[in-house]
């Protein structure tokens, strides 16, 4: 499987994100996108993702499904962790798993491996904001896809926990999978491709677009 | 689990637990319609005439209490996201939450009906009327309170402008509703020609509904 965008552009609202964006990952590779605050980190995952319009440019896969989109073959790990406050530890994960058509998944083994094990009957309004995030990654592991989108996957994680998720995506590389990961830090991946968004491009769009707020 | 029925079991135990609508729907239904004596005063004959309508009128306000969260909540907490990747039509799940809301907010109303319609001086064939219009009728409520609800997903305060957009689309339910009622207690109309709109008004809103309600909610994540 091989995801590759070509001049690839953003627009959101009357301006001009990012445009010429060019990347190719194959299965087993890891893509790091890096940029500043506002460059089009987050918009750039939720184009592949299918959430957001592409302005301009192409992107394609190669190999997988040919009957799903990319998104369809996608996890999407955004800011927003997707749980139900009133519905327990489990519940939220069974229900992923369901929607997603998991079949028959033991969710034993995905909360253990976050560290939610023993929490599982907890409503997730009693969790924190690590342990919210580690809830999100379970869906991860409970669903098998391909494309893993991870939007600051460590920006609420301990350092075990981030350790962990180092460990995740190094597995989910192994078996072939490919990761996109948008991110300010290290998240511990050796040997990834690296994206920089701070192209001289959004940066004059900005300064143009200063005046009109 | 498929991933119709994943939705259907989550929204409808969203509802029931704390923070839901299905509980908030039928008590302020129950609330409205029993109010309505103290307003109108002790007049049983009075009551007998207009209470069908009082019924309808409270159940059509009552369904539509809930359904500013069926997609909003969804949205704010990052599901829909999800949800649009996910591999089922987006019109399928949408009708799954429809009916999901239905079965929380419209039956509940359904079942409370003849209980308070004993306030209301009704006897049992209208009481039996009333139930079979509610039945046939409420589902047009939420279907098109469905389209409301999905072009009000991003707003922070869609309550109001739900209500603005989905309350002049059902008149047709409230009217054939309404006059189905009425014409089981001694109207000039046959029972059955208003309810046989008022089944197609729900039919047709329950195959245009979750369409109407796919696209706004594409239109709307851009």
């Amino acid at each position: 499987m091989r995801l590759a965008a070509v001049d690839l552009a953003c627009r959101r609202g009357a301006r001009d994100v990012f445009a010429g964006v060019s990347f190719a990952v194959a299965s087993g590779e890891a893509l790091t996108i890096r940029g500043r605050n506002g460059a089009g980190k987050s918009s750039l995952l939720r184009q592949v993702a299918g959430l957001v319009r592409i302005a301009g440019g192409q992107l394609t896969i190669e190999g997988g499904d040919p009957e799903l989109t990319i998104g369809e073959q996608a996890h999407y790990l955004g800011h927003q962790d997707a749980l139900k406050s009133s519905l327990s530890v489990a519940e939220n994960l069974r229900f992923w798993a369901g929607f997603f058509d998991a079949g028959s998944t033991d969710l034993e083994k995905p909360l253990t491996a976050v560290g939610l094990g023993g929490l599982a009957d907890l409503p997730a309004a009693y969790l924190s904001a690590g342990q919210r995030r580690r809830l999100s990654i379970a869906r991860l592991l409970a669903v098998k896809r391909p494309i893993w989108l991870l939007d600051e996957p460590t920006s609420t994680l301990d350092q075990p926990a981030q350790e962990r998720l180092a460990e995740f995506m190094r597995s989910h590389l192994t078996g072939g999978g490919l990761i996109l990961v948008a991110t300010h830090g290290d998240v511990g991946l050796d040997g990834a491709q690296e994206l920089r968004l701070d192209s001289s491009f959004s940066r004059s769009s900005e300064c143009g677009h200063g005046g009109d707020g | 689990m498929t991933p119709l029925a994943a939705i259907l079991v989550r929204d409808m135990r969203l509802s029931v637990r704390v923070g839901g609508g299905a509980l908030m729907g039928v008590l302020f239904f129950v609330t409205v319609v029993t109010l309505m004596p103290f307003a109108l005063g002790p007049d049983l004959v009075l009551l007998k005439r207009i209470g069908p309508a009082i019924l309808w009128l409270a159940a059509l306000l009552a369904s539509l209490l809930a359904l500013d969260r069926l997609f909003a909540a969804d949205h704010d907490d990052g599901s829909l996201d999800l949800i649009l990747m996910g591999r089922m039509p987006l019109e399928l799940v949408v009708a799954a939450k429809a009916l999901a809301h239905w079965l929380t907010t419209g039956l509940p109303l359904i079942v409370a009906a003849p209980l308070i319609g004993l306030l209301l001086d009704l006897d049992a064939p209208a009481e039996g009327a009333l139930v079979l219009t509610l039945i046939a009728g409420t589902p047009a409520l939420t279907f098109i309170g469905l389209v409301g609800a999905a072009i009000a997903v991003t707003l922070r305060r869609g309550g109001l402008l739900l209500a603005v957009i989905v309350l002049p689309l059902t008149v047709p339910v409230l009217i054939f509703g309404v006059a189905a009622a009425n014409a089981a207690v001694g109207g000039t109309v046959p029972f059955g020609t208003p309810f046989t709109v008022l089944c197609a008004l729900s039919l047709a809103s329950s195959a245009v509904g979750p369409f109407a309600a796919a696209a706004a909610l594409r239109q709307e994540m851009e």
